[in-house]
């Protein structure tokens, strides 16, 4: 074909900077490079109400108070915040904490560092299409449970949570309930009132704002410890000079998201039907995860019986399409051996066995793509999937009629 | 792609794209069958040996790029050698071939050497044992 085409079909891992964020982000490298603690001087004070704008772009995005958000430097950052400043500040709340097993690991590991600590952690399971059950968590909480967290959004499967019956639970029981919305916020409305939820984690760089930006909401913003010792800043409860560039970004892309939401959601849905639809006609062997309706706009999830995921992602990444995939051996191909490489523990909680789930693959689009580059993956899969069905010995043992896939 | 942050070499890339001896041996005397099924690697080796020297090599193999590539290399590397010479290929070679592998895909290599162990083994039951099957 020889074309230079650069599809980028991975916004669940990041997404590029709209360039109405990075121009409002320009002057505070160097015009209005001023420290925001220094309320004396005009530059201070500049930065300060930059500052101040951007909270208020946040807590729009959110329905939240202004002095409900806290910056933080990412989505990891605001949930280590979130659970160990809750129970840094709480420790008569109970050592009994709830999270699902389709967490991202700055909560699972953050959960097992807690175990080591003396906390007791149960982690839900979760049904087929990935969704948590509320009654589950019910069930779950004891008299000692001090928190529960939970992800709004799966960046693999693309499932909501229903996060609004899960935040009405937490609140009879009187536990404190965190929502990791980091690929979430900024891409589906989110009401932190009308949820009823105590914290929200946000990430910039998920709805088209910079990298090493987060925030971190707060029902009544000031239920938490700090976890770095430090300065006043961000009421306290998170020391370090403030990026300020890169908050005024979060703002400006929070602003964007609350006008342009309705139509990139519109714009999502119909290319996510398309591609869905496509895949579905095209491909004999897919099968689809993550919950069909219940799901992130624009996010497809799938696994394709008989191949591998990372394969098909490096020929699809030849093809020009840049996806992701949820196979044990692409998950950190930096590693240094193979203790890290593991299969995902999303698609295994969802019933996918370890040894199938790596031909996963998760498509996630974004608010720039365009029907056309929907078309082009429809194109080039079929092709892509037949070279890897024809080197697959899984394949050749299926059309002997010896499936391994029906047990 | 020869960029240095990919974590491939372009030899890898090439055999992964362009896989050398693809397929199956219909009257093959001797078949590795080794997987990784935790990580989803499967190779399947088909050898065919005439008067101790392998004179055809083909593979099917389920797995990621460095796997799709080991396979590939490692029948080019046995096409036309004499068994003696195929016992002493290891997976260090296979992955020197490739110029490289990266580290967490060293067990690719082994899985390679494995299915070659395998296959051999196959081929001294065969021939020492019943006869042909």
């Amino acid at each position: 074909m020889g074309d230079d085409r650069k599809i980028y079909f991975d916004h669940q891992a990041s997404t590029p900077v709209d360039p109405r964020v990075f121009e409002a982000m320009i002057p505070y490298f160097q015009e209005r490079f001023g420290n925001p603690s220094s309320h004396i001087h005009t530059e201070g004070v500049r930065a300060n109400q930059a500052l101040d704008a951007a909270r208020g772009q946040v807590a729009e995005l959110v329905n939240s108070e202004t002095d409900e958000i806290i910056f933080t430097s990412c989505a990891t950052e605001s949930n280590n915040l979130g659970l160990r400043g809750f129970l840094k500040a709480n420790p008569d709340k109970g050592r009994h904490i709830i999270i699902s097993e389709i967490e991202h690991y700055s909560i699972l590991n953050q959960a097992l560092k807690l175990k080591d600590e003396g906390y007791e952690v149960s982690t839900l399971k979760v049904a087929e299409g990935g969704l948590i059950d509320p009654e589950a968590v019910e069930n779950a909480i004891r008299e000692d449970t001090a928190l529960i967290s939970v992800n709004l959004a799966n960046s693999e499967i693309g499932t909501i949570q229903p996060i609004k019956e899960i935040a009405e639970i937490a609140e009879k029981h009187g536990v404190f309930f965190h929502a990791d919305g980091a690929i979430a916020v900024g891409n589906i409305p989110i009401d932190v009132k009308e949820l009823g939820i105590d914290a929200l984690t946000i990430s910039a760089h998920n709805f088209y704002g910079p990298k090493g930006i987060g925030a971190l909401y707060l029902r009544g913003g000031n239920n938490i410890s700090p976890i770095f010792e430090g300065g006043f800043q961000e009421y306290g409860m998170r020391s370090g000079t403030e990026n300020v560039p890169g908050i005024v970004g979060l703002g400006v892309a929070a602003e964007l998201a609350s006008i342009e939401m309705p139509k990139r959601i519109e714009h999502l849905q119909k290319l996510g039907k398309m591609l869905w639809k496509g895949l579905e006609e095209e491909i004999e062997y897919i099968n689809f995860t993550g919950h069909p309706i219940q799901r992130l706009p624009g996010h497809i999830s799938f696994w394709i019986r008989y191949i591998e995921g990372e394969s098909l992602l490096l020929m699809l990444n030849i093809k020009g399409v840049m996806a992701a995939s949820g196979s044990a051996c692409s998950s950190n191909l930096k590693g240094a051996d193979e203790e890290d490489l593991a299969a995902s523990h999303v698609l295994t909680a969802i019933g996918v066995p370890a040894e199938f789930c790596s031909g996963s693959l998760t498509v996630s689009m974004g608010k720039d793509n365009t029907e056309e580059e929907v078309r082009y993956l429809l194109d080039i899969m079929p092709e892509v999937v037949e070279k890897l069905l024809m080197m697959s010995p899984l394949y050749a043992d299926k059309l002997r009629g010896k499936d391994p896939y029906s047990k | 792609m020869t960029d240095k942050a990919f974590p491939y070499s372009e030899k890898v890339m090439d055999h992964f794209m362009n896989p050398r001896n693809m397929g199956e041996i219909d009257d093959a005397n001797a078949i590795g069958d080794v997987g990784n099924p935790a990580c989803g690697d499967m190779m399947r080796l088909y050898l065919k040996i005439e008067e101790d020297k392998i004179v055809d090599a083909k593979f099917k193999t389920f797995g990621c790029g460095a796997a799709i590539a080991t396979s590939s290399m490692l029948t080019e590397l046995l096409k036309g050698i004499s068994l003696e010479e195929a016992r002493a290929i290891s997976n260090k070679a296979v992955a020197e071939a490739l110029d490289g592998l990266p580290p967490v895909k060293i067990h690719c290599s082994v899985m390679a050497e494995e299915a070659l162990a395998a296959a051999l083994k196959d081929y001294e039951a065969r021939s020492g044992g019943n006869g042909s099957n």
